[in-house]
């Protein structure tokens, strides 16, 4: 090993903290990247395989009831490779030890063959015999949430009649890797459940033989989907269709879609953030460090070595850190991309997880992380190098500095001239301690991009849960019902109110713009589910005119006054023109609201609903839900307090987590910056210290020097940290943005608050570990070393 | 400490400023024991002016460096006027160093971001009864220099700025390791002179080191230092005048 080996390793032995500081830095930029890419290409990856191992249709429709000779009519609609059709009912469960009933969506399964499409992997049993009517298959989630296996049994309420039905199988479907009840905001399986039965047997008992109310279609690649779906309307429509729709609006495709697109837009924001910290960082301390061995680069040219040996000994010192930095990153980023994958893939429930390796990622993270490490050194060591050997040995003379023109203010002894020491010092480097601001802030930026979406789904529960939808459960009838049902709603046990509404399929046009949703009637003042304005104020329907939410609004480009097509697709479909008389604010799904008795009156029907939103008595909650069971036209109900809690729950699994992640990366970020930055400080100033203290200064005053100028620092950087984190935070909900959800973007002073907490703390112990190098200076040895 | 040195002051006979009985100081590197200091005595007098000769590594920095409080000593005993200071904590070190001691160094050692006078004022605003810090560069004949910074002075005036922020404090002692080492003749002449007229004039006691032997003619007494060891003492007869001395 060659001498100017030997001192490498010496080197990287003295300087192991700084280093090490240095190396996690680069380590969280190279950890981001693989973590959050690295989660998104494997959950991309398993559902792409999902799909088309198991053979995921491209188009779905519903219809009332159509003949079972109409398949051959769709297999012949041009670029149609499959189609399969089939029985879809919802049913009420009364399953034991539960008190509040939960819904189960029965779906048949062809009898005596294999479907063609969404076919179901069988965790373990076997599908239902052929007409048998007393065995299910169930999905995986609701078997699981329930601790049911092979034989157990519950109760479902299908067309009227109470069925016990036996658990033969255990299966997943890529049709539900994310099955949400009707109501419902997130999966909870608990309340929610896929029973895969026998077709003739369900065929029977909704007197459906020979036909059937779903199917789904598979398209030939490159086959014009708009066009597909608008023939296959036209076949299903005298049948009831209310309209088909692409694998895009398919709510278990969507939400996963939207989940990990807000896991891509993580991806896409985070890391670049990260790298740029890191590579700044680097940059920054690195060409520091190697300024201070100035002397020792000039030695070595005096001694005779070559320029681009020095320069090599210390480009590998750089290398050396890099390399722990993007080990440690790499590993660090596996493990924790692999946690979140398979924290996502419990979540969904996938039947394999594929992890993707990605070679490519690390090459990129370790060649940027490199890069600005090289670039960062490369610098500095050319700095070095240019001097002539005598000059970079002898000190280097004196730095300029100049009178700040607060001096006259000295007399009135607001500063001492410890202050004054720190204040020229700052104002002395611009740049550097601009840039050395910069990095504090970044690290507060990434806090508050870290922190802040909790503050938005806060707002957002409280805007849905406690100021728009405020009911205690939604009641979804099997069928549209004559408006008189309500009272017998009012007259279940412990009901407060209870407040109708209708949901009708239509695909509104505005121009060429237009889109399959769902109106939703609701009376004109409603007290429980209340439609809300963009300032969240309680809107009174109109008597006429459609009220689109905000999201729609944009979808259609539709303004307040604009008359739009409205397209029903039930009941006696027909086109009518409406005006859109306000816009709503909501954060769920694409709404359209519309006074229930003008809904209706458009429809040309008399007065049916499709469902209620009610209020109870907490106490007679048992009584009530014992009623419910017992009520046939009663196919599903969503509890407000469960949704929530399960919302949250969800929210606590799949956002703290990251949080945590992200916050645990901008403490290594804003200790990194401090400590690194308080540390060359000390270093450069070791020998201006060690004279304050012979001329006996205390240990407290001298450290004043350097914590003021770090106080200095870290306060500026705070409220620059804030508008920089409230620029993240804005790119993040972009990504966040989907039709399923909009997230509303909401910074509470309080994560502000947190945010500059954490980094002042981090500054702070950074501080409290030079401070007690500070009081470590050996006076005597500082002032003989020449600088 | 200040009441005692008025009443000292009247005597005829010059008080004992610093008394030194077997110090030893000894730096353990590794497996290997130096000893800068091997049981130095030496008494320093109120008003003298010493100059401690003697080659690299012989022992008169670290004996300086103990004797002003910034090192502390392996074994023996060191007094300021009655008080030990080989006993005295790290917190009473500084305030030592704070109340009685001006030291000049080879580098100067100012604070490049402050300016001359600020250089100065930083040492009179921490003592009980300084000068004032143009009083001090005035002293040191840098009354012209007061606002610029190190940066924009020579080697020798920068020298005289840290001579004059040593005796700003008025210190009982003012210690120099090599004070016109890094100097020209020229200059450094310039500079014992401002040092011989701080102890005329002010009558602090002032201990020089250096290796340069055409100096100890400016001094009282001469000590030699070899082998961590006093090998010689020396009484000037004949002091001569700075100007006299060249190198």
């Amino acid at each position: 090993m060659s001498v100017l080996d030997k001192k490498l390793l010496r080197d990287v032995k003295r300087l192991w903290a700084q280093a090490l500081a240095i190396a996690m830095v680069m380590a969280a930029g190279v950890a981001t990247l693989i973590l959050g890419v690295g989660a998104y290409r494997s959950l991309d990856e398993t559902r792409s395989a999902y799909y088309e191992r198991y053979n995921f249709g491209d188009i779905f429709a519903t219809v009332r009831r159509a003949p079972e000779g109409l398949k051959q009519r769709i297999l012949e609609i041009p670029g149609v490779s499959a189609a399969e059709t089939r029985i879809v009912k919802f049913a009420l469960l009364d399953i034991e030890g539960m008190a509040e009933p939960a819904t189960g969506m029965a779906m048949s399964i062809p009898d005596y063959r294999q479907a063609n499409l969404n076919r179901r992997y069988l965790r373990s049993g076997r599908f239902p015999e052929p007409d048998s009517t007393g065995e299910v298959t169930v999905n995986e989630n609701f078997a699981l949430a329930h601790g049911f296996g092979i034989g157990s049994t519950f109760k479902a309420v299908l067309n009227g009649n109470k069925r016990t039905l036996s658990i033969v199988g255990i299966a997943l479907s890529p049709e539900f890797i994310y099955a949400v009840g009707p109501g419902d905001l997130i999966p909870d399986p608990r309340r929610f459940g896929i029973m895969w039965m026998s077709e003739n047997a369900l065929a029977a008992i909704f007197d459906l033989e020979g036909a059937f109310n779903s199917v789904v279609v598979k398209l030939l690649r490159k086959t014009d989907q708009a066009e597909a779906i608008k023939q296959l309307d036209d076949i299903l429509e005298r049948y009831g269709g209310t309209g088909a729709y692409g694998r895009k609006d398919q709510l278990s495709h969507a939400f996963l879609d939207a989940e990990l697109k807000g896991l891509a837009a993580m991806s896409r924001v985070t890391p670049p953030i990260f790298l740029l910290v890191s590579a700044f960082l680097i940059n920054m301390t690195l060409s520091r460090l190697i300024a201070l061995e100035r002397e020792q680069i000039g030695l070595l040219k005096a001694i005779g070595y070559r320029r681009l040996t020095i320069g090599m000994h210390y480009i590998k010192l750089i290398l050396i850190i890099s390399a722990v930095g993007i080990v440690i990153g790499s590993v660090a980023g596996t493990w924790l991309g692999q946690g979140l994958t398979i924290l996502y893939a419990d979540f969904f429930h996938f039947p394999f997880l594929i992890f993707r390796r990605n070679p490519d990622l690390y090459v990129i993270a370790a060649a940027i992380s490199g890069a600005a490490a090289v670039a960062g050194g490369v610098r500095a060591v050319y700095h070095a190098l240019t001097l002539p050997p005598a000059v970079a040995m002898s000190p280097p003379a004196p730095t300029q500095y100049a009178h700040l023109g607060i001096e006259r203010l000295a007399s009135l002894k607001i500063y001492s001239h410890l202050t004054m020491m720190a204040l020229r010092h700052t104002l002395r480097w611009p740049v550097r301690s601009g840039l050395t601001i910069l990095g504090i802030s970044l690290s507060g930026a990434v806090l508050i991009m870290a922190l802040f979406t909790l503050d938005s789904i806060e707002f957002m529960i409280d805007t849905i849960f406690f100021q728009s939808d405020r009911q205690d459960a939604t009641l979804n009838f099997n069928d549209e019902r004559p408006i008189r049902i309500m009272q017998a709603v009012q007259q279940l046990p412990g009901v407060l109110t209870a407040e109708p509404y209708r949901t009708v399929a239509v695909r509104i046009h505005n121009g060429h713009l237009n889109r399959k949703l769902t109106i939703t009637g609701k009376p004109p003042d409603t007290d429980l589910s209340r439609v809300l304005d963009l300032e969240l104020r309680p809107v009174t329907l109109p008597e006429t005119g459609l009220v689109l939410s905000e999201k729609v609004a944009q979808i259609l480009k539709a303004r307040r006054g604009d008359l739009v097509w409205v397209e029903v697709l039930e009941g006696r479909r027909g086109l009518k023109r409406v005006p859109v008389t306000e816009i709503s604010q909501s954060y769920l799904g694409l709404s359209v609201f519309m006074n229930l008795d003008a809904l209706n009156k458009m429809l040309e029907e008399s007065p049916l609903v499709s469902g209620a939103h009610i209020s109870y008595d907490d106490a007679r909650t048992d009584a009530l839900y014992k009623e419910i069971k017992r009520t046939p036209e009663i196919s599903g109900i969503a509890i407000q307090s469960a949704s929530l809690a399960k919302f949250r729950e969800t929210v606590a699994k799949n956002i703290y987590i990251m949080t945590t992640v992200y916050i645990g990366l901008s403490l290594i970020i804003a200790f990194g910056v401090v400590y690194n930055s308080a540390r060359i400080q000390l270093s450069e100033r070791a020998r201006e210290f060690a004279s304050l203290r012979v001329l006996g200064f205390t240990r407290g005053e001298v450290s004043r020097v350097l914590l003021t100028e770090l106080g200095l620092l870290v306060a500026l950087s705070i409220p620059l940290g804030w508008l920089i984190g409230y620029g993240f935070a804005w790119a993040v909900i972009r990504g966040f943005e989907n039709d399923l959800y909009r997230v509303p973007f909401i910074i509470e002073n309080g994560t502000y608050a947190t945010a500059s907490f954490i980094v002042l703390a981090s500054a702070a112990i950074s501080a409290a570990i030079v401070r007690r190098r500070i009081d470590r200076l050996d006076m005597v040895r500082a002032l003989k070393t020449r600088e | 400490m200040a009441a005692t040195r008025k009443q000292t002051r009247s005597r005829a006979a010059p008080d004992v400023m610093f008394k030194v009985e077997g110090l030893t100081k000894v730096y353990r590197t590794g497996e290997l024991d130096i000893h800068a200091l091997s049981g130095v005595d030496l008494t320093l007098y109120e008003g003298e002016l010493a100059v401690l000769l003697g080659p690299s590594g012989s022992g008169k920095s670290t004996l300086l460096n103990i004797l002003g409080g910034l090192d502390t000593a392996t074994a023996g005993h060191a007094w300021f006027r009655g008080d030990e200071i080989t006993a005295l904590s790290e917190r009473e070190l500084t305030q030592f160093r704070r109340n009685h001691v001006g030291f000049v160094f080879q580098f100067y050692n100012l604070i490049p971001s402050l300016s001359a006078r600020e250089n100065v004022a930083l040492v009179t605003e921490i003592s009980t009864n300084p000068m004032a810090p143009d009083e001090a560069l005035e002293l040191v004949g840098l009354d012209h220099r007061l606002d610029h910074f190190p940066a924009q002075l020579s080697g020798g005036e920068q020298q005289r700025v840290a001579i004059a922020r040593a005796i700003a404090k008025r210190p009982e002692v003012l210690l120099c390791d090599e004070p016109t080492g890094a100097l020209d003749s020229k200059t450094g002449v310039r500079v014992l002179e401002t040092l011989t007229s701080v102890n005329e004039e002010l009558g602090t006691t002032t201990a020089i080191i250096t290796h340069n032997a055409a100096i100890k003619d400016i001094a009282h007494r001469v000590f030699y230092f070899s082998d961590g060891r006093i090998t010689k003492t020396d009484v000037n007869k004949r002091r001569v005048t700075p100007d006299k001395v060249h190198w």
